[in-house]
C-alpha cells in the first residue's frame, strides 16, 4: 500500500477543519462502553439487586467462619439441653438432640451453597454444550438432542431426582448430581434457541464471509452473545437448586445425617412443630432468604442486561 | 481491462418450503433461477431490481454464503462451488462483503479493532502488533480515526458503522466485493459519503465491486454496467449509459420512468405497471414478466426468453428483441 496516497486520502477525508476539531472534542467525551461494564453499571443502580447481593454475601461469610462462630460442633449431641428456645448460650435455640441449631445452619450454609454452585455449574455447562450443539448444527442432531430434553422436562424435577438418586444411592453427592441432571434441559433449550436466533444474524454470516472455521464463530461470536441469558438462568438456577436440594433433604434422599443439611434440618424437626417452632422456623426462613437473595440477583441481572430496559 | 474477475453461469438457488408430517418438501421457491453474468476486472456491476426479486441472494451465493442449488461461479477461471470447505475459507480473503444494515452486522461484544483485525488473525496475521497497526490503517482509509479502534459498534452512528464493514471488508486486500445494498440503511447524506468512498477506494486498491442495490440513482452514480433482475432472472444487462437511455426490456422501461426527476415540471412518460411481483414459489409459465408486461404477446406466456446479445454488449431477455 501506498503511504503516500493514504496520507493525500486521510487528509482529503477530514479536509474540513471544523469537522476535525469536531472529532478531537469526540476522542476526549467518548469514553469506552464496554457491555459488560455497562451491565453492571445499570445493576448497581438496583436496590434489590443490591439487597439481593447483601444477602447471599451474608451467607457466604457465615458459612466461611462457621467452625469459630459458636464453641459448638454442629453434631455434638446434649441432651440435658435439648428443644431449648432461643437464649444467650444457643442464639437460635437446639434441636431434639441438643444441638446447637445456629451452629447447624451456618455449617448449611456451606452445604447449600456448595450444593448450588456445583449443581448449576454442571448443568450450566452441559447444558450450553448440548444447547449449542443443537442449535448450531441442526438438523438431526438438533432433533436428536431436543427430544431427550422434551423427555427429561416431561417429569416433574423432584420425581426425575428422586429416580436419579435411587439409581445411584442417597447421598449428598448423588443429590447434587440429580438436580445437575434435572437443570440441564432448562439451560439446554435456552442457549439453543439463542443460538438459533444468533445464526441467522448478520454479524455471524459477517465471520463467515471473512472465512472463520465453525469453531471460531461458536467461542468468538456465537457464545458471548448468549452469554446473557445464561448467567440470569444460573443466578436463578442457584436458588431452585438450593431448594430441591432441600427438598431432597426433607424426603431423606440427600444428605445422611449427622450432615447439618437445611432440609434435613426441618425433617428431622417436624414432630416438634408445636413445642419447638424455633427448630423449623430457623432453618426453613435460611432457605427462603438464600432463594430470595439469588432471585433478586437473577432478576436484577435481567433487567440489567436487557437492552430494552436501558433508559 | 476486459479480463473477467468473476463469471457466474446459470445460477440457481432454490428455497424448499417444507411442510406436512414428514417434513417432505411441498415447494420451491425459485429466489434466483438461472442467473449467469460476467464482471471484469475493475469494473463496478450494478444490480437493481425491485425486492425479493433475488438481487441479495444472488450475492450471497455468488459467495456460498448461501450454497447454489446449480451453477457455476468462477472465480479467476476457477469454479469455486466445487471447492472443499477449506479451500473456500482461505479463498474468502479474495472475495468480501459489505452488508446492508450496518447494525446488525457487526458484532456488539467485539471492540472495533477485533472485529477489523479478525478476519487478519484467521488469515495468518498472528503478530498482535501488525495487526493493530494494520487496524489503524484501515480505519484512517476509511476516514474514521486510530483511536475509534478501541469503541464498541454502539458508539458509532450508522455512517461510521458502515465504515467499520468497509475496514473489514477492505482488511485482507481483497479483489472483489459483493456490496449487498450497502447504503441503503443509510440516510442520504451519509449515503453519498459512503458512495464517494467507495469509489475511492476501488480506484486506491484496484477493487471490483458487485454492487447490489434497488435505488436507481445510485446504481446509476457509481457502476460501470447495470444488470436489471426480476423475479430470480437477468432481464437486462448493458453498459450503465447504454440501459439508462436505451433501455430495451419493458420491465426496465417501466422501472426507470419511476426514477423521479427534480425538475416538477418535466413531463415524463410513466409506465404504470399492473398488479403484484408473482410469487417465486409459483412463477408464471413462459416469460415471468408476461403477467405485467405492456407489450405481453402471445409466445410470452409460453415460451421462456433467452438472455442473448441484441447489441454489441447489451444483453436481454425478451421476445420482442429476438
Amino acid at each position: 500500500m501506498n503511504t503516500k496516497d493514504d496520507k493525500q486520502h486521510s487528509e482529503q477525508l477530514v479536509s474540513n477543519p471544523a469537522k476535525l476539531k469536531q472529532q478531537q472534542v469526540e476522542a476526549e467525551e467518548m469514553e469506552v462502553i464496554s457491555p459488560w461494564k455497562d451491565t453492571l453499571k445499570q445493576l448497581r443502580k438496583n436496590r434489590l439487586a443490591i439487597a439481593g447481593f447483601i444477602i447471599i454475601a451474608f451467607f457466604i461469610v457465615v458459612g466461611l467462619v462457621a467452625p469459630f462462630l459458636t464453641p459448638y460442633t454442629f453434631s455434638e449431641q446434649d441432651p440435658v439441653n435439648r428443644l431449648q428456645s432461643p437464649n444467650m448460650d444457643h442464639w437460635l435455640g437446639t434441636d431434639h438432640l441438643g444441638r446447637d441449631i445456629f451452629t447447624r445452619i451456618a455449617h448449611g450454609a456451606r452445604i447449600s451453597l456448595m450444593v448450588g454452585f456445583f449443581a448449576v455449574t454442571g448443568a450450566l455447562l452441559f447444558g450450553t454444550l448440548f444447547g449449542i450443539i443443537a442449535g448450531y448444527y441442526g438438523r438431526w442432531i438438533d432433533m436428536l438432542i431436543s427430544r431427550i430434553f422434551d423427555i427429561l422436562l416431561a417429569f416433574p424435577s423432584i420425581l426425575l431426582a428422586i429416580a436419579v438418586v435411587a439409581i445411584l444411592g442417597a447421598s449428598l453427592q448423588n443429590a447434587l448430581i440429580a438436580i445437575a441432571i434435572i437443570n440441564i434441559p432448562i439451560f439446554g433449550r435456552l442457549v439453543r434457541s439463542k443460538v438459533i436466533s444468533l445464526r441467522e444474524e448478520e454479524f455471524i454470516l459477517a465471520a463467515k464471509a471473512q472465512g472463520m472455521k465453525s469453531g471460531r464463530i461458536l467461542r468468538h461470536h456465537i457464545l458471548p452473545n448468549s452469554l446473557a441469558p445464561i448467567i440470569v438462568q444460573g443466578t436463578l438456577g442457584f436458588g431452585t437448586a438450593i431448594l430441591e436440594a432441600a427438598a431432597l433433604g426433607f424426603l431423606g434422599l440427600g444428605a445422611q445425617p449427622p450432615t447439618p443439611e437445611w432440609g434435613k434440618m426441618l425433617a428431622d424437626s417436624r414432630d416438634f412443630i408445636q413445642l419447638a417452632p424455633w427448630t423449623l422456623i430457623f432453618p426453613g426462613v435460611s432457605i427462603m432468604l438464600v432463594v430470595l437473595g439469588f432471585n433478586l440477583i437473577g432478576d436484577g441481572l435481567r433487567d440489567a442486561l436487557d437492552p430494552k430496559m436501558k433508559n | 481491462m476486459t479480463k473477467p474477475i468473476l463469471e457466474v453461469n446459470n445460477l440457481k438457488k432454490y428455497f424448499e418450503i417444507k411442510g406436512g408430517v414428514f417434513g417432505k418438501t411441498v415447494a420451491e421457491v425459485k429466489a434466483v433461477d438461472d442467473v449467469s453474468f460476467t464482471v471484469n476486472e475493475g469494473e463496478i456491476l450494478g444490480i437493481v431490481g425491485e425486492s425479493g426479486c433475488g438481487k441479495s441472494t444472488t450475492g450471497k451465493a455468488i459467495l456460498r454464503l448461501l450454497e447454489p442449488t446449480e451453477g457455476e461461479v468462477k472465480f479467476e477461471d476457477q469454479d469455486i462451488t466445487k471447492l472443499g470447505p477449506e479451500e473456500m475459507r482461505k479463498l474468502r480473503r479474495h472475495m468480501q462483503i459489505i452488508f446492508q444494515d450496518p447494525y446488525a452486522s457487526l458484532n456488539p461484544r467485539h471492540t472495533v479493532e477485533k472485529i477489523v483485525g479478525e478476519p487478519l488473525l484467521v488469515h495468518g496475521m498472528t503478530s498482535a502488533k501488525e495487526r493493530k497497526d494494520r487496524v489503524q490503517e484501515l480505519l484512517e482509509v476509511v476516514g474514521l480515526r486510530a483511536f475509534h479502534a478501541s469503541k464498541y459498534p454502539h458508539q458509532f452512528s450508522g455512517g461510521q458503522r458502515q465504515r467499520i464493514g468497509i475496514a473489514r471488508a477492505l482488511a485482507n486486500n481483497p479483489k472483489l466485493i459483493i456490496c449487498d445494498e450497502p447504503v441503503s440503511a443509510l440516510d442520504v447524506s451519509v449515503q453519498s459519503q459512503i458512495l464517494n468512498l467507495m469509489e475511492d477506494l476501488r480506484q486506491e486498491f484496484n477493487l471490483t465491486y458487485v454492487f447490489i442495490a434497488h435505488d436507481l440513482s445510485v446504481v446509476k452514480h457509481i457502476s460501470d454496467r447495470v444488470g436489471v433482475m426480476y423475479l430470480g432472472k437477468m432481464v437486462e444487462l448493458a453498459d450503465k449509459d447504454e440501459i439508462y437511455e436505451n433501455p430495451k426490456h419493458p420491465y426496465t422501461q417501466a422501472l426507470l420512468s419511476a426514477v423521479p426527476v427534480a425538475d416538477p415540471d418535466a413531463q415524463i412518460d410513466r409506465v404504470i405497471l399492473e398488479g403484484d411481483v408473482p410469487s417465486p414459489s409459483n412463477p408464471p409459465s413462459g416469460c415471468p414478466f408476461h403477467t405485467r408486461c405492456p407489450k405481453v404477446m402471445d409466445i410470452c406466456k409460453e415460451v421462456k426468453p433467452v438472455f442473448q446479445e441484441d447489441e454489441e454488449q447489451h444483453y436481454v431477455a425478451c421476445h420482442l428483441y429476438e
